[in-house]
């Protein structure tokens, strides 16, 4: 993007304060891994109001300042932690030679309105590192599990092996564990087999619940919706207390007096609990998207002969799709990561990968469970990325522009 | 439809699998290694014998609240429940167990030994089939105590010369008793000091000496964890799981065997099984608990069988292929100082004292 606006280099009053306060947060942390949290932060400003000062009234070579700052901060890295530390003291050097030029140059205002003034130039960066600081907020727990699910340990521990990047601290046997475990093997089918099937029923259930529910002669139309919705919003341990007296009697009355297979009831009670449980989030995103769909079209395609089934299918259920698909991931996930409810429903032949994990971390913390998890999540960016591919590549074809 | 098709191709599938296995029985433990050990000595030679298919939940935890609730649903899904003496006293008292004859229903000993006489006073309920003694002590990380090893459990109080957290379980059994014991009350009248109100004031007061010092624990592995991170430098849990974290994991820590509280860990058959379903749990038993199961069990996890018989015949460790008699709780060299938990005391104690530690906790 080409410059908008003139710039200027700024005073060292306001530099110099700027780039200490900096120094003094980023300080802190290196402070609190190294015992002294105010040292940390004494020494962080002082350290960078320095570098500055030097910068800018003596060296007065941008290049050459930004790979002393670089070499010196990863030298030091190592010097307190080892090659991990290194890495972050290469990437600490960098991020402030660029700052303290950043700031010095006023390349900040470089990309900004020119009318905009200093307070609104301060509100936009704001902006930016709370949207930043919010985003690694909900990323970082994510982010940890996945290196530990590499540990040669059987512990959720960083060792020093690990931190100095040995090749000796890391392993893949938790990931063989979890491919060779029978008890995790097991729950991985279940839960293969339960999840997709109740999303099949929830979706159908759902889509058909939230047409219904838009056509505006259905009497008591709210108080069904906050019915049906209710699953939702109820504390998930009540439901599931209800529903284990519940399917109890009615697996008592398959298993007994119809002499169903014991497996098979026990696999249609955890699927129908948990389809009661997607059904919500697909009524939700139906109802949502049938909200922009315009109603003359069923009149059109009635009027042309075409009997409501034929409506549904042809014309109506396309254009809600996008609706009805992120409905049915929900459900989809919710009956994936769902541990309460199939703790009392199910027994232990229903064992789901969530109820695995839950018994795992209770009894034994082992990473296991994290290889699991790094495996979910990567299974579950996938799904989702393939989703929204989709969504996109249709509404293309469509000539919507994406939304 | 194709969801209806989707349906009916899963009950076939479901129909299948369960009539392959027709023989089959769900066996409730605690999951994790000592699991694994019932499964190596018990489950598996179990299964080549009869072709009975087990499955495993790792429930024991909660056994009696679901075992109340399935009694009460009438819908009970466990064959054979793995619970600590404690839980099996009251769920017999509750009539959610079934009584055992030790002399008709349980292998005598090699030697012609009764059951009843090989197991002794460790047969503590009418339900209860014992299978391990455990103990729950400290361990410490060697490498946070200096030169001076704690042998003593008050090092656990002493935090002049041991600085440093401290894990304890979150509950008054046994903590109450090691305070006792280090506030200069004698072994033998910890029980008659903390049935009165000042006992038990002067127990959580001396562990208030070190409140501020203490991670509370409720699972089993936390300790493990976080000795292992040197989170603490010493903490309590059960003995088994500290074997594992020194001979099977390497961690730099050693046992701490002093004032170890010994407990029973075993079966019950719930009440109110069908007959074919109770003759099953029942041969089970039977087999699961002979002399040479028992002491099978022992060759992968450090729990001391609960036959009299069985301790001459534990041997070596399975994959370490150390000798597992000094490991075990009963060991004489381990057991030189040891207390017994009492029963009776916290059946009819309990509440209370979990009412006042937890409100002193909350403090």
């Amino acid at each position: 993007m080409a410059a908008l606006t003139p710039i200027s280099r700024k005073p060292m009053s306001v530099v110099l304060p700027t780039v200490a306060l900096a120094g003094a947060f980023a300080g802190m942390f290196v402070g609190a891994g190294n015992g002294s949290i105010p040292l940390g932060i004494l020494g962080g400003a002082v350290l960078m109001t320095g570098l500055a000062w030097v910068f800018i009234n003596v060296l007065k070579n941008e290049q050459m300042a930004r790979w002393i700052t670089i070499l010196a901060f990863g030298i030091a890295g190592i010097l307190l932690s080892g090659p991990m530390g290194g890495v972050l003291g290469l990437l600490g050097g960098w991020f402030f030679a660029w700052f303290i030029y950043w700031l010095y140059e006023g390349r900040y205002r470089q990309k900004l309105l020119p009318y905009l003034t200093a307070k609104q130039v301060f509100y936009h960066y704001l902006f930016r590192v709370i949207c930043g600081a919010i985003f690694v907020f909900l990323i970082t727990p994510i982010l940890v599990v996945l290196p530990l699910s590499f540990n040669a340990q059987d512990f959720f521990t960083f060792t020093p092996e690990m931190l100095r990047l040995d090749p000796e601290g890391y392993s893949l046997k938790h990931y063989r564990d979890f491919f060779t475990n029978n008890e995790w093997q097991r729950s991985f089918k279940n839960s293969l087999i339960i999840a997709p099937i109740a999303t099949v029923i929830s979706v159908s259930l759902g889509t058909l619940a939230a047409i219904g529910l838009s056509q505006s002669h259905v009497p008591g139309r709210r108080a069904i919706m906050g019915i049906l919705i209710s699953p939702m919003i109820v504390p998930l341990i009540i439901s599931a207390t209800g529903m284990f007296f519940f399917y109890s009697d009615i697996g008592r009355f398959l298993e007994g007096t119809l002499g169903m297979n014991k497996n098979f009831v026990g696999y249609l009670k955890v699927i129908l609990a948990h389809a009661v449980l997607g059904i919500p989030f697909v009524i939700i995103t139906v109802t949502a998207t049938l909200v922009g769909f315009d109603r003359s079209l069923t009149r059109a395609a009635a009027n042309m002969g075409a009997g409501p089934v034929r409506t549904f299918f042809s014309i109506q259920m396309p254009l809600i799709l996008p609706g009805v698909i992120s409905g049915g991931l929900f459900a989809f996930i919710t009956s994936f990561d769902e541990v309460v409810v199939v703790l009392f429903v199910g027994s232990a032949s229903q064992k789901t990968l969530p109820w695995q994990m839950f018994t795992g971390l209770r009894e034994q913390i082992s990473p296991t469970i994290l290889a699991v998890a790094t495996i979910l999540v990567v299974l579950s960016i996938g799904l989702l990325a393939t989703v929204e591919l989709l969504r996109r590549r249709s509404e293309r074809l469509r000539g919507l522009s994406p939304a | 439809m194709k969801p209806t098709k989707t349906l009916l191709t899963a009950a076939a599938l479901a129909t299948a699998a369960g009539s392959l296995s027709a023989e089959e029985m769900t066996i409730v433990s605690w999951g994790g290694a000592y699991s694994n050990s019932q499964l190596k000595a018990y489950h598996e030679p179990y299964s080549e014998k009869t072709g009975v298919t087990i499955l495993n939940d790792d429930s024991s935890a909660e056994a009696v609240a679901k075992l109340r609730a399935m009694n009460e649903a009438g819908n009970i899904t466990w064959d054979v429940v793995d619970v600590v003496a404690a839980d099996a006293i009251r769920l017999c008292d509750e009539g959610l167990a079934m009584e055992i004859d030790p002399d008709t229903m349980l292998a005598a000993a090699p030697d012609g030994t009764s059951a009843a006489d090989d197991f002794g006073d460790l047969l503590v309920s009418d339900c209860f089939i014992p299978q391990i003694v455990y103990s729950t002590t400290f361990g410490y990380r060697t490498d946070m105590v200096g030169d001076t090893p704690p042998t003593d459990i008050c090092a656990v109080f002493d935090l002049e010369t041991y600085p440093g957290k401290r894990s304890l379980e979150k509950r008054p059994i046994n903590n109450m008793e090691w305070a006792l014991l280090c506030d200069g009350v004698a072994k033998d009248d910890v029980y008659s000091v903390l049935e009165t109100p000042e006992g038990q004031d002067q127990a959580l007061a001396k562990l208030g000496t070190i409140k501020d010092s203490v991670v509370w624990w409720s699972a089993g592995a936390d300790t493990p964890q976080l000795l292992a991170d040197g989170e603490v430098v010493m903490g309590s849990t059960y003995n088994g799981r500290l074997f594992s974290v020194i001979e099977e994991q390497k961690q730099p820590v050693a046992m701490l065997w002093d004032a170890q509280v010994f407990d029973l860990d075993g079966w019950i058959i719930p009440a109110g099984l069908s007959e074919e379903r109770q003759k099953r749990a029942l041969d089970y038993i039977m087999f699961a608990t002979d002399t040479q199961r028992l002491a099978d069990q022992a060759k992968y996890i450090s729990y001391g069988p609960a036959r009299a018989s069985s301790a001459p015949l534990v041997g070596q460790h399975a994959d370490l292929g150390i000798e597992m008699s000094p490991h075990m709780p009963t060991d004489p060299e381990n057991a030189k100082n040891t207390f017994l938990y009492n029963y009776e005391f916290w059946a009819d104690y309990r509440d209370d004292i979990d009412a006042k530690f937890q409100a002193w906790l909350a403090q």
